[in-house]
């Protein structure tokens, strides 16, 4: 057994959350300049080259990538052997309070009928797990508005198997079209019940864009949804082009034999996530 | 596909030769407002009381942007969804509003109202915040302090680089998707 003191999280959480915003993860540069390759259209070229100078000038200035700092999602992994000292999840709001204000972060939370904002960003999302080990693992989201806006949860009937999500998920693509800040990146949550699928689409998004899944079945049928969607030609902006789409993750869970949950979580270009272990 | 630079106020000179898919340059006063502002802008126009920016000939700026840091005018400022604005739009287009910027795909009464009045919309690139603020050179609230991110400001814009996404003549820039090639029927 390992105590960990839960103050101990709130400085590497707020810095967290300042760094994900203005810091775009490697892996996600590298698509960028990739894809701006491999684009025929110069409009498409042109948003990719806007892309990379954005992060760049984010990085030299220390302003954050997209003014739409997003709620904040933490996923966050107790090791078993660990007893955490005092309220985690206070001390992860805390540190997501300090690091939104410090890092001149834009608050967006309100509330959902007055729209009144709740000033600091507050509450942040958490998600708890528990996992083997005496580590803790935090997972921090930044997840904006126009692309969350995009996602979509359904009941599918079993008869209609993958045929009926890969159709479910491409209509959606096509739907969305350029409001979500296409290229996106899709994470698609099947299985489990009307509430975990969603769970299991967001937490896709906090995998790298370059890594495949563990499944290879899986795997294949990511492939295959990825295709799918950048065929419909909406590219980055909307503006037409091969790359609608950077990359589809999906997580599987086992569902009632009765349903098939289905879960869209579509991700903005900026996409902005880091990991902390404690 | 032309360019074009264009100074504030915009007059319908301004407008009519616009087509979808050129690129204009803004230089002078651009207003921000969203969601909450055009609630507010609208209660003000029903009360018959006066606007906090002069509507004729104004662009307004669908921005929610993040706080300045010391040092410089405004955080990061790039656009927002513009759909969440289509219901109040058509009335700000025949109040004189003649352009907006922002994201995404308008309703069809907007493209109507566009065509009505010789108003545009325009688009900047979205999640591009950082860069954008690099075209804003000052900015100040004018109205609704309390909103926060959505409160009302004038801002002073040199080259802000946009493209005409629907024009005055019904004319559109986005990619429509390919159903087909994606293996949809409908
Ligand atoms: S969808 Fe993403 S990139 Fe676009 S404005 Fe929202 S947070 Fe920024």
């Amino acid at each position: 057994m390992r105590t960990v003191k839960a103050q101990d999280v709130i400085a590497p959480v707020a810095n967290m959350c300042r760094e994900a915003n203005l810091k775009l993860p490697d892996d996600v540069k590298q698509a960028f300049r990739d894809h701006m390759e491999s684009e025929d259209s110069p409009a498409a070229k042109e948003i990719f080259r806007q892309l990379l100078e954005n992060s760049a000038m984010a990085e030299e200035t220390g302003l954050p990538l997209c003014q739409d700092c997003g709620l904040a999602v933490f996923f966050v992994d107790i090791g078993e052997d660990v007893i955490v000292e005092g309220s985690l999840k206070d001390a992860v709001t805390q540190g997501m309070i300090q690091g939104y204000e410090e890092g001149y972060l834009r608050k967006s939370s309100c509330d959902p009928m007055s729209r009144a904002n709740t000033g600091d960003n507050a509450p942040a999302i958490i998600h708890f797990d528990f996992v083997p080990g005496d580590k803790i693992t935090i997972n921090f989201m930044a997840k904006g508005g126009g692309s969350e806006n995009m996602s979509r949860v359904t009941m599918l009937a079993p008869a209609q198997g993958w045929e009926g999500i890969k159709k479910f998920v491409v209509n959606r693509v096509a739907e969305a079209g350029p409001n979500p800040c296409p290229p996106t990146m899709l994470g698609i949550g099947i299985g489990g019940t009307f509430e975990r699928a969603p769970i299991l689409a967001k937490r896709s998004l906090m995998r790298p864009l370059n890594d495949t899944h563990a499944d290879p079945e899986i795997a294949k049928l990511e492939a295959e949804l990825l295709d799918a969607v950048n065929a419909l030609g909406i590219g980055p902006m909307g503006l037409g082009g091969k790359t609608t789409c950077l990359g589809v993750k999906i997580e599987m869970a086992p569902c009632h034999l009765a349903s098939l949950p289905l879960a869209v979580n579509v991700q903005c270009h900026s996409i902005r996530h880091q990991e902390v272990v404690i | 596909m032309a360019e074009y630079t264009l100074n504030t106020p915009l007059t319908d000179e301004d407008i009519t030769p616009l087509k979808a898919g050129d690129v204009v340059f803004i230089n002078g006063t651009i207003y921000t407002a969203r969601d909450a502002a055009h609630k507010r802008l609208m209660d003000l126009i029903d009360k018959g009381e006066a606007t906090p920016f002069e509507l004729k000939g104004s662009i307004v700026y669908y921005v929610g942007p993040s706080p300045a840091p010391p040092g410089r005018p405004i955080g990061a400022a790039g656009p927002t969804t513009s759909y969440r604005m289509d219901t109040y739009a058509p009335r700000l287009h025949a109040l004189g509003q003649k352009a907006s910027i922002g994201k995404g795909k308008r309703s069809e009464e907007v493209k109507a109202a566009l065509k009505e009045h010789k108003a545009v919309y325009f688009g900047a690139t979205g999640g591009a915040g950082a860069l954008l603020s690099k075209c804003i050179t000052a900015a100040k609230v004018i109205a609704f302090d309390e909103l926060g991110p959505e409160a009302i400001r004038e801002l002073t814009v040199e080259k802000f680089p946009l493209l005409v996404i629907n024009d005055c003549h019904g004319g559109e820039l986005y990619a429509v998707p390919d159903r087909k090639a994606a293996g949809l029927e409908d």
